[in-house]
């Protein structure tokens, strides 16, 4: 398996069973001789969605699209042609067989190349619709989900409506970012004409884990960042948090989630003069080990009601575990599946950075909501921070085999 | 202004005098006698719609007070005759050769500009030929090449006017000249780009390379909205002229073939994706919409001209094409300004980005022609 590469799947794809091959791979990936991390393949269709609850890759591309059609069946064969593509490319192979260089030498090529001979690298392709498709493509209003109901405004938010919003998303997430930005290249460029590019956002370094197999990272303020994150291995938390229920209205999202995407950008010089001491107080774990405050290792429980010597809360009233706990939200958590960002710098010499917070969750404004109203009024990290993007999607359900993204709504 | 060099456009340019490409030499009129078409600044009366296949004849005759043109299409936009420049009170002949019946559109565009005023025309009868591939292929190209032609025929003049005015120190006249006599240019900048020697001089900016002398279009550009005339406005108006003659005296002898069309039509996308849509182009007047306007003009002639080898071998691209430019149409439509368009200051982000749009969901089924035709 290590000689799996684009190339070789390009040879199989000619007996026109690229699927099974992609089924074949992806049950390797499992096997004893497992490939190694680039080498992996996730499988594309299954009970939900890929890149929800997958182990968290390194690299992000995400994009929100505009639909600049307003004919619905146009955008439902785009859809098709996407999910091809899609799922091709997270086996490792061109969204077209050949589509690289076996064409026509006097056409523009169907795939444009720069991952051939790439691995699948754990590419996966996570798809979502916004509020604002449903009026433009003329579906039922009573198809749009509760979920996607818009978000209050936040103290301290600057969004900027050029990074917020979009009738449709796509996160590629990936172990190599050449491989996850050929994806999203690729299905924008497909959709010329039917769809276009609103904003978009590129991330590296993943500041949540989404599996016990995984080390906690660190965000670009330096703190170890989802260590108390909801875990693939916790099935339950998943049902009650992230999964919509089985017999929610409207039925086309069962199964799905939804996904909050936030661009928060850091003022990182101004953190980089804070001491040690007030950065760890305004999160409320070390730095070092990221312990709670009171705890000796990371996974340790932060006891929120413990108190120091002269009485006062180990745990600051406004640290930033606090005001986003559970034991403080009533028992509300979310997954969160974010990326730092560097965009080069402002301008000013400034880096503009931070982080593009992702989180899936399955009643954003019962557990989104509140717990960014609490950090937004009371968090004293929002001194060092602001929310410059801002976007919710509805995210259904995987595809069974021959499904195509957005089938469950476009067939509703 | 082109990155490319000659080279890469592919043009060979042969001593060759192409035959039939004159469309407006005049001729004898057939037994019908030629049909009339009585234009004004609001009218297009053509005194029959229906003719039959073979050679068609019009006489048109403009007694309103704006230059006019003449169109014969077919479908797609595929021009089959036309004739540019009509002044006020003048008489031009167009003839043309319909070989299959069908149903066509006239089209006088007074101003020049837009649509123009549009009317139906039936081609009857059985002057239809069986035309292979190659024939079609063929004719494509004659086609094209009769449109370049064309569009010199009216470069000529209309750079006269411009430098002439320039020469007269009158800057207002002058600068109304300006974009109109770059339509001309910028539909057909594929081919005018072909000569390596003459483009840089015509159509350089002066963040060219360094050693070049800043002339041309963009030059005189300059002194008429910037720096004011200089000294030397003259002899770089004369020397715009010179080499303007002497492009219309090669055009001609250019050889094309149906990828240099194609690829003709991708390059003029190109260029308003990178020059007009960013406003690079003409950065002291801010016209770029005339040029956006013409760069899509000439790639649309182009398709246009290959049309009937697209319908035969991929029947959906041509709705496609005719989809997506009637969308680019319609956008600059918004933008249109009297007989001209706004400033390109006038543009907001938004009014940018949708034409970026526009141009990108263009572009990609033009992109797709190159094969279509080769294949």
């Amino acid at each position: 398996m290590s000689a799996f590469s684009r190339r070789r799947l390009l040879g199989w794809t000619g007996a026109g069973a690229a699927a099974v091959g992609v089924g074949a791979v992806a049950g390797c990936a499992a096997a004893p001789a497992a490939p190694g991390p680039a080498q992996r393949v996730v499988p594309f269709r299954g009970e939900h969605q890929a890149g929800i609850v997958t182990p968290a890759q390194d690299r992000l591309h995400f994009v929100a699209l505009d639909v600049i059609t307003d004919d619905r069946e146009e955008l439902r064969a785009l859809l098709q042609r996407w999910t091809a593509a899609a799922e091709r490319m997270t086996a490792g192979a061109e969204t077209t067989p050949g589509g690289a260089t076996g064409g026509n030498p006097n056409s523009p090529p169907d795939d444009t190349g720069e991952a051939l001979g790439l691995p699948a690298a754990s590419l996966t392709l996570t798809f979502g619709v916004g509020a604002s498709l449903f009026a433009k493509v003329g579906l039922d209003p009573s198809l749009v989900p509760p979920g996607l109901a818009e978000l209050p405004r936040f103290a301290g938010d600057q969004l900027d409506p050029a990074l917020s919003g979009g009738d449709l998303c796509i996160q590629a997430c990936s172990d190599d970012p050449q491989v996850a930005v050929h994806a999203v290249r690729n299905l924008v460029r497909m959709g010329f004409g039917t769809t276009a590019v609103r904003w978009s956002q590129l991330g590296f370094g993943r500041t949540s884990s989404t599996s016990t197999s995984q080390e906690t990272h660190r965000n670009l303020f330096g703190f170890k960042d989802g260590t108390n994150n909801l875990k693939a291995e916790d099935p339950d938390g998943l049902r009650d948090q992230v999964w919509v229920p089985a017999d929610a209205r409207p039925a086309w999202l069962a199964g799905g989630s939804y996904l909050v995407a936030r661009r928060i950008r850091m003022h990182i010089e101004i953190w980089d003069r804070t001491s040690l001491v007030e950065q760890e107080v305004i999160i409320g774990r070390t730095k070092d080990e990221g312990a709670a405050f009171g705890a000796a290792a990371e996974f340790d429980p932060a006891d929120f009601a413990a108190t120091d010597e002269t009485g006062a809360p180990r745990i600051a009233v406004d640290a930033h575990i606090r005001l986003s706990s559970a034991e403080s939200l009533g028992g509300v958590r979310i997954l969160r599946r974010g990326y730092n960002f560097v965009d080069g710098s402002d301008g000013q010499g400034h880096l503009n950075a931070g982080l593009f917070f992702i989180a899936f969750m399955n009643d954003p404004q019962a557990q989104f909501v509140p717990m960014q109203r609490a950090l937004s009024t009371k968090d004293v990290l929002m001194e060092y921070i602001e929310h410059t993007g801002s976007a919710v999607f509805a995210c259904p359900a995987g595809l069974g085999e021959g499904g195509y993204w957005g089938q469950s709504l476009f067939e509703a | 202004m082109s990155r490319r060099t000659p080279a890469a456009v592919g043009l060979a340019v042969l001593g060759l005098a192409m035959a039939g490409c004159t469309s407006t030499a005049p001729v004898d009129a057939g037994a019908g006698g030629p049909i009339t078409v009585a234009a004004a600044d609001d009218a297009c009366d053509v005194s029959t719609t229906e003719a039959p296949a073979g050679t068609i004849s019009f006489d048109i005759t403009n007694g309103g007070s704006k230059v006019t043109e003449f169109y014969l299409y077919a479908t797609g936009g595929r021009i089959m005759g036309e004739v540019e420049n009509i002044g006020p009170g003048l008489s031009r002949q167009l003839i043309v050769e319909v070989p299959e019946g069908g149903e066509y559109e006239t089209a006088c565009k007074p101003g020049m500009v837009g649509d123009g005023i549009r009317g139906a025309f039936t081609v009857t009868g059985s002057a239809q030929r069986s035309v292979d591939t190659d024939t079609r292929l063929a004719e494509a190209t004659a086609g094209y090449q009769r449109y370049v032609n064309s569009q010199v025929e009216a470069l000529v003049p209309k750079t006269q006017e411009f430098v002439d005015a320039v020469v007269a120190g009158d800057v207002e006249g002058a600068k109304a000249l300006f974009p109109i006599a770059r339509t001309y240019w910028e539909r057909i900048e594929p081919v005018a780009e072909s000569f390596g020697d003459l483009d840089p001089r015509i159509d350089g900016r002066d963040d060219g390379e360094p050693g070049v002398e800043f002339t041309g279009f963009h030059r005189l550009e300059r002194d008429l909205w910037q720096d004011g005339l200089q000294p030397d406005s003259t002899a770089i108006a004369d020397m715009l002229m010179d080499d303007i003659t002497e492009l219309a005296n090669r055009v001609p002898s250019v050889e094309l073939t149906p990828l240099n069309l194609a690829n003709g039509a991708k390059e003029l996308l190109d260029e308003v994706a990178t020059g007009k849509i960013t406003g690079e182009e003409d950065r002291y007047s801010h016209t770029d919409l005339w040029d956006f306007r013409a760069n899509v003009d000439g790639s649309q002639g182009a398709i246009a001209a290959l049309r009937p080898v697209i319908d035969e071998r991929d029947p959906a691209l041509g709705p496609l094409l005719d989809e997506r430019f009637a969308a680019v149409d319609a956008l600059l439509e918004n933008y249109r300004d009297g007989d001209g368009f706004v400033l390109y200051t006038a543009l907001t982000p938004d009014d940018i980005k949708a034409m970026t749009e526009a141009v990108d969901a263009l572009g990609e089924p033009v992109s797709q022609v190159a094969g279509v035709v080769s294949s």
